[in-house]
């Protein structure tokens, strides 16, 4: 589905991703974690071509992604942003019928069949007895939905999202997720999000991708990535992984440096 | 197919069928709820709201449009042979309307023309090639402003910000002082000329100016507009510093003003519109999607930079091509497509060609009052626009700041 082969990205000539190579395999729902400042964002704007590549390739469905025409592009990959502001009063359904312009061509209205994919899509996402409704009528959680709704009307093949889930509190942070985690099994979307917490990774994504100072550190599924080691090392606060009592996922618990009863726990009990 | 709702108890006690009236859907179709007040006029009328129906929504939409256009294209010209027929002499309408298709018949029929009457040569010659020029300068400065606040995502941005006016100032100046200076007898098509390329090269510098390897960033672009209007204000207080027997007319035509213009400029003008009608139609899709941002207009398939170099060309030649014959008329290009946003919603596609026809719509009446607000008296037109915009730009401040915060 998408070949990254020793990808460097740069601002300027300070660079931030540095010869990265990883593939994800159609259908798979992948998380990209590290530090702030470590590239993630970056390399999921370069995933969707809004960062030139200093050196190596990226592939989608075999292709080159720079041989792809913009409209193309549009209809393979859709991009979620953290946040998103819209100029002018748009309705929410003319905002997701935004969506679907990967598929008009000029002058041409939308068509039945673009209007039954909206329909489609927000009642989906819950959204459809707000249509009417306009975006700063709606909180966070649900514009936010607004938002991967209108990425879901692009039929993409891959989703991408930039920590979708800051500023919701955390129902609409399970809310969201679980909407991306049933897309992605029920219908074979890709799903790369980059997340911030590094417990709903574990909970939702089958592979986890770690990333240091721009270099992919970790690669795999959570319960081989999410080691006490790896995380100390990566954001260098020490903490302690359980396992999910519900489900087999890991868990990261943080430990406060200054607590008492840890203070006297050796190193090495503290990192197992 | 749906079914037609009114909107008013008023007009609700009459028959459904009896009521339709074409004009309708161009002021209540988008009945947004928080505008409800503006929109008066149209229950008056006997307005309608239009219950889309969910399965033919898509048809909807398009005859919705269609209607509303139509429907603003009728009120301009009923308000276009009102312009025509009323003034220091008052013609009756019919004879404006058989006055006018008298000369199209022998126009299309290749017959010599005879201009003997008194009216014939007042409305074909004196008003109806001024409210035609004003109907063009309206839908240019409209059309410009549309495209501009789309582009910079901003709604209190007009025509002007990027340099035109100022630069246009400038070149206006120069044209009469070299015309007083000289004593030229080619003023009349000296000032559209310099107007127009104090326009032109202004816009180019600001363009230069802003340009970062290859892209334009929008706030530099502003900056630089910014920038660029205040040099060219001072290099204008310098011009008028100096010119003395001229001082009057270059005044006069830096408020904007119809008066003493006549077919030639209408014959400036046309070329500008339908270019920049043509590909303000081209770019709407664009506009709605660089509404939600830069990157993400590029994520939905739109070639952003090309876009924005197209909209930069195409308001600047609407907007150098208005002010060339018309002088600097302020605040259609921000009032206007303002009012079209607040009735018929922001999508481009409608908003585009709606917001030149309203602008075309608003200085034809502007222009009407300029003429007949003061007995013998022709008023700049641009006076008249100042003083509705002025207010109107106070209360989209206060609205904005309730809505924000």
């Amino acid at each position: 589905m998408l070949v990254v082969n020793d990808l460097t990205l740069a601002y300027g000539t300070e660079p931030v991703i540095k010869q990265v190579s990883f593939s994800i395999p159609k259908g798979q729902f992948a998380a990209v974690l590290g530090p702030n400042g470590s590239g993630k964002s970056t390399l999921l704007r370069a995933l969707c071509r809004l960062h030139r590549p200093q050196t190596g390739t990226i592939r989608l469905i075999g292709r080159e992604l720079a041989n792809f025409g913009q409209q193309e592009l549009a209809r393979q990959i859709a991009f979620v942003r953290q946040s998103s502001s819209v100029a002018f009063d748009f309705t929410i359904e003319e905002l997701v019928m935004l969506g679907r312009l990967p598929y008009l061509r000029r002058f041409q209205a939308e068509t039945s069949h673009d209007y039954a994919v909206v329909e489609h899509y927000m009642r989906l996402t819950g959204l459809w007895d707000m249509r009417k409704r306009y975006l700063y009528s709606l909180s966070g959680g649900e514009q936010q939905r607004v938002f991967v709704c209108q990425a879901l009307v692009q039929e993409p093949s891959l989703l991408l999202l930039d920590e979708p889930t800051n500023h919701l509190d955390i129902n609409h942070q399970l809310e969201l997720l679980d909407l991306v985690a049933t897309l992605n099994h029920e219908q074979g979307i890709t799903v790369i999000a980059v997340l911030h917490d590094l417990n709903l990774a574990a909970l939702y994504a089958e592979r986890l991708l770690v990333l240091e100072q721009g270099c992919l550190v970790a690669d795999g599924p959570p319960g081989q990535v999410l080691q006490a080691g790896l995380v100390k090392q990566v954001y260098g606060c020490p903490v302690s992984v359980i396992v999910h009592p519900v489900i087999e996922r890991p868990q990261v618990l943080l430990v406060p440096r200054t607590s008492e009863e840890t203070a006297t726990l050796p190193e090495g009990e503290l990192l197992s | 197919m749906g079914n037609w709702d009114f909107i008013d108890p008023v007009s609700a006690s009459r028959s459904q069928e009896t009521c339709l009236v074409v004009l309708a859907p161009a002021f209540g179709a988008k009945a947004r709820g928080i505008y409800r007040p503006l929109l008066r006029p149209g229950y008056c009328l006997g307005a309608f709201v239009y219950e889309e129906s969910e399965v033919v929504q898509g048809m909807n939409q398009r005859s919705k449009s269609m209607a509303i256009l139509l429907g603003l294209g009728a009120i301009l010209i009923i308000v276009s042979v009102l312009a025509v027929a009323i003034g220091s002499v008052h013609i009756p309408a019919a004879e404006v309307v058989a006055i006018i298709l008298r000369r199209l018949h022998q126009l299309v029929t290749w017959q010599a023309t005879n201009l003997e009457l008194g009216n014939d040569v007042i409305v074909l010659n004196l008003r109806l090639p001024r409210a035609i020029l004003a109907a063009c300068v309206g839908a240019c400065l409209a059309l410009a402003g549309c495209m501009m606040q789309g582009l910079l995502r901003n709604p209190m941005a007009d025509p002007y910000v990027i340099g035109v006016s100022a630069g246009a100032s400038v070149g206006g100046a120069i044209a009469f002082l070299l015309t007083g200076a000289l004593g030229w007898r080619f003023g009349i098509a000296l000032t559209p000329l310099l107007a127009f390329l104090g326009a032109i090269l202004a816009v180019v510098l600001v363009y230069l100016i802003a340009r970062v390897d290859g892209r334009i960033p929008i706030m530099s672009l502003l900056l630089s507009g910014i920038a660029l209007n205040t040099v060219l204000s001072a290099v204008l207080s310098f011009l008028i510093y100096f010119s003395t027997k001229e001082l009057q007319s270059l005044i006069y035509w830096l408020m904007g003003s119809f008066n003493g213009r006549g077919w030639l400029h209408v014959g400036i003008i046309l070329p500008h519109l339908v270019i920049g009608l043509v590909l303000a139609v081209y770019l709407a899709r664009d506009l709605n999607a660089l509404s939600l941002g830069e990157e993400a207009a590029a994520t939905l398939g739109v070639h952003v930079e090309g876009s924005k170099r197209l909209l930069l060309l195409a308001s600047t030649l609407l907007t150098a091509g208005a002010v060339s014959v018309s002088g600097i008329i302020g605040f259609v290009g921000l009032l206007v497509p303002h009012i079209s946003r607040l009735l018929f919603g922001p999508d481009h596609r409608l908003l585009l060609p709606a917001s030149a026809l309203l602008g075309s719509i608003f200085l034809v009446i502007a222009d009407l009052l300029s003429r007949i607000i003061i007995a013998n008296a022709q008023l700049p037109v641009g006076i008249i626009t100042s003083i509705c915009g002025g207010p109107f730009f106070l209360y989209l401040l206060r609205r904005n700041q309730a809505r924000r915060f």
